[in-house]
């Protein structure tokens, strides 16, 4: 019974994906006179437009997307846990009216991106919409260019991208380790440990040295981008105020009461009862977000438009690079690249997922 | 039903079948992106092929976008998959070159121009432009300006200023309208009304030949001449408005008739946008210019039809270039889309005011092909050398984005 569907993934699926991380090995459009040709010439060219992505003189701007993605994704998720959890929490109280305040807060989760993306382009008008707010109390209108600023903040060094790498997978390894010691696994303290050792060996040392490109390149949190991720907030926070009101209201009345006659306060309920009840919904919707923005596409095309290399995304250069430009390897790199940035979200749940169930079993 | 019955309806359902097809001698599809405002002319383009050949079938494939982006990118997946239309739209030049004529997908149509006559009514420069590989690959059917200065000829006179006629000059009449407290003189939107910004500041740095010279592969990015037309580029971007990125052409056309700024480069379709949406009248309501440094110089794009090899209704798609590029056919045609013949012999009393002015200027000015809008370089540069003009627009090193330009230009292939 099984079997069609298994053979139908396989092919439309996993089969794809390896024809995509194929292409991504070749030369296929780099050569425009071969890129539509009935039979082209496709040549094997290895990690050479990987290569040229991370440190070539052209791809800048997809460098920048990087930095953008890490940026959104961070303030996108923050955003939406935070909100979402204030909305549950107030819902929580059952305020009169709360169906309608449900409704309300769920509601822009039914809209698709573009249309999300087209209502806020308007309200984010350099002249209009929002910067006209202050009018009404007879103030100057506001100067912010919500989707047009140029300006970025926490600049940092291209070149510096191994070293920083390095720096914070030691850390991460060094925070491993110093775990691992806590619940006495040796072998394992042993190995993060020396891995922690080596990297951030490598990082004080040999790392300063590496240049990956000719000149210092900045790239940093452009301001254009905090009007996306307001947008983008919007849209989902309704979802986790519904993931967590969801959780709110599992947690039995027993509990609680429990810990009232224990003599805890309402901060130290919320505080040692429900939030660490609730982790494993932040923990998926973290999941849910996250893969939501490493792949965002439609929403920054509506607001700020395909050309704006300020505020574009992986997902969007893939775009034009395989569609507009042909450019059809490089396109595939870039995919395969968002691919393995998505796999960094979802393998770790997953294998999370997968290790519970055993428990289970 | 019994049997017979239903062997009868099947009898009948045929013969309508047969009928249906012996009507219509034959099919014909046209692909193109002419939707909204741009399709009453198109519709009465195919209303005249009708008239001439009433037995052929026409199937009009139309997928909305502006520019076409997103009709290009079906046609991409149409050719690839090996069911191209009889003959679809594109811009006359390198975009159909540099993708689908290297490509050896296009068939050659110099034989069709000889019979047809249109070597002697087409400007050479315009048949340069669409050609390559010792063929010819499209038939244009209307042109449009794009190095064009719109403005407000009310408030030009209440600031005391004219239109500047070079660059130099602008740049000192941006500084006085600065002074008068006119926040950006010169308005520009998102990034291809950058680019096609940047174009004219360069072609009016290095001239009509310099600017074909850059585009032949002749005249590198890297010569101290296009570093000046960057340079220049930079400095003029100086006197525009900080929320460009936000922008689209008509906001950024609003400007011009509100008074918030007092200049805008942009293509002849303005003039369309300004008589017919914001409903004012030529030389009073807005007035027009050559942008600075580029009399004499016609910057053109076109709309085209070609024939893509393996047609499945050939004669039918030659019968629709000839209509296409025949005096009746693109007069018929331009009127409407507010844009002028590419035919010398076109009868200018059909037109607007604008486009009289536009007209004359095409017989008589140099014509150079623009960047931009697909005519010099293939949509692997434009689309790419937007992240350059941004690059640049933020650091103002001219140095780095020549240097990248060259690179790309190396990477699309121009000059080969």
């Amino acid at each position: 019974m099984l079997l069609p569907s298994v053979v139908l993934l396989a092919l439309f699926v996993y089969g794809f994906i390896g024809r995509t991380v194929y292409v991504s090995l070749t030369d296929w459009g780099n050569d425009p006179a071969q890129a539509l040709a009935t039979n082209p010439i496709i040549r094997w060219v290895g990690l050479a437009n990987y290569h040229d992505l991370f440190t070539g003189f052209l791809q800048l701007r997809f460098r920048q997307e990087l930095v953008n993605t890490i940026f959104f994704t961070l303030f996108f998720i923050l955003g939406c846990l935070g909100l979402g959890l204030g909305l549950a929490l107030i819902l929580d109280r059952n305020p009169r009216g709360e169906g309608l305040w449900r409704t309300i807060f769920l509601f822009p989760m039914s809209l698709s991106f573009i249309v999300t993306g087209t209502i806020w382009r308007w309200m984010l008008q350099p002249q209009g919409g929002v910067n006209q707010f202050p009018t009404v109390l007879g103030l100057p209108s506001g100067t912010f260019g919500w989707l047009s600023s140029t300006d970025s903040i926490w600049k940092f060094d291209w070149n510096k991208l191994p070293l920083l790498t390095a720096a914070v997978v030691g850390l991460v390894l060094v925070w491993l380790a110093v775990r691992a010691a806590r619940t006495g696994d040796r072998t394992r303290t042993i190995v993060a440990g020396l891995c922690a050792a080596l990297l951030l060996g490598w990082a004080l040392f040999v790392g300063p040295n590496v240049k990956l490109l000719p000149a210092p390149e900045l790239h940093g949190f452009n301001l254009a981008l905090i009007g996306i991720i307001i947008a983008a907030v919007w849209q989902m926070s309704g979802y986790t105020m519904a993931l967590y009101l969801a959780g709110l209201r599992g947690i039995p009345e027993e509990l609680r009461e429990a810990a009232r006659v224990d003599g805890a306060s309402d901060v130290g309920m919320y505080r040692f009862v429900i939030f660490p009840l609730l982790a494993p919904i932040t923990l998926s919707a973290m999941i849910i977000l996250g893969h939501i923005s490493l792949k965002i596409f439609d929403l920054v095309y509506a607001m700020a438009g395909p050309d704006n290399t300020y505020t574009s995304v992986p997902a969007l250069n893939m775009y034009l690079t395989s569609f507009r430009q042909n450019q059809f390897a490089l396109g595939a790199a870039i995919g395969t690249i968002l691919l393995i940035l998505v796999a960094f979200v979802i393998v770790p749940y997953l294998a999370s997922a997968f290790r519970s169930e055993e428990g289970h079993a | 039903m019994n049997r017979i019955q239903i062997k009868k309806a099947l009898l009948i359902a045929a013969a309508l079948a047969v009928t249906s097809t012996a009507a219509a001698a034959g099919k014909l599809e046209i692909f193109s992106w002419w939707s909204g405002d741009e399709a009453p002319a198109k519709d009465a383009l195919i209303k005249l092929y009708k008239q001439k050949y009433p037995g052929v079938d026409v199937i009009d494939a139309t997928v909305a976008g502006g520019a076409g982006t997103n009709a290009k990118a079906v046609l991409k997946t149409r050719m690839l998959g090996g069911t191209p239309p009889d003959s679809f739209q594109v811009h006359a030049g390198q975009e159909l070159i540099g993708t689908w004529v290297v490509a050896n997908r296009m068939e050659d149509l110099s034989s069709l121009f000889k019979a047809e006559g249109w070597n002697k009514v087409l400007p050479q420069d315009v048949i340069d432009l669409i050609s390559a590989k010792g063929g010819i690959w499209s038939v244009p059917v209307n042109v449009h300006r794009s190095n064009v200065m719109w403005y407000n000829p009310a408030k030009l006179k209440a600031w005391g200023v004219t239109p500047p006629k070079t660059w130099a000059e602008f740049l000192g009449t941006c500084a006085k309208l600065k002074a008068k407290g006119v926040a950006a003189p010169l308005v520009v939107g998102e990034n291809w009304t950058q680019q096609h910004l940047w174009e004219n500041v360069m072609i009016g740095t290095l001239g009509p030949q310099g600017w074909r010279d850059l585009w032949a592969g002749k005249l590198k990015f890297t010569d101290p001449r296009v570093v000046q037309g960057f340079t220049n580029f930079g400095k003029v971007m100086d006197c525009a408005n900080k929320d460009a990125s936000g922008l689209s052409w008509q906001q950024a056309s609003d400007r011009i008739a509100d008074g918030t700024s007092a200049f805008n480069i942009m293509g002849d379709w303005a003039a369309g946008y300004f008589t017919t949406t914001k409903k004012l009248a030529p030389n009073t309501g807005f007035g027009w210019a050559p942008t600075p440094d580029t009399r004499g110089t016609f910057v053109m794009l076109a709309d085209s039809f070609g024939l893509p090899k393996g047609a499945k209704d050939r004669t039918e798609a030659i019968n629709w270039l000839k209509l296409v590029g025949s005096k009746q056919g693109q007069d018929t045609f331009n009127p409407l889309k507010g844009s002028i013949a590419a035919r010398t012999d076109s009868d200018l009393s059909k037109y607007g005011t604008y486009s009289k002015s536009a007209a004359a200027d095409w017989k008589t000015n140099k014509i150079v092909g623009s960047m931009v809008h697909g005519a010099v370089a293939p949509e692997s540069f434009t689309s790419a050398f937007g992240a350059i003009i941004d690059q640049f627009v933020a650091s103002k090193n001219a140095q780095g984005a020549a240097a990248a330009a060259q690179q790309l230009a190396d990477r699309a292939g121009i000059g080969k």
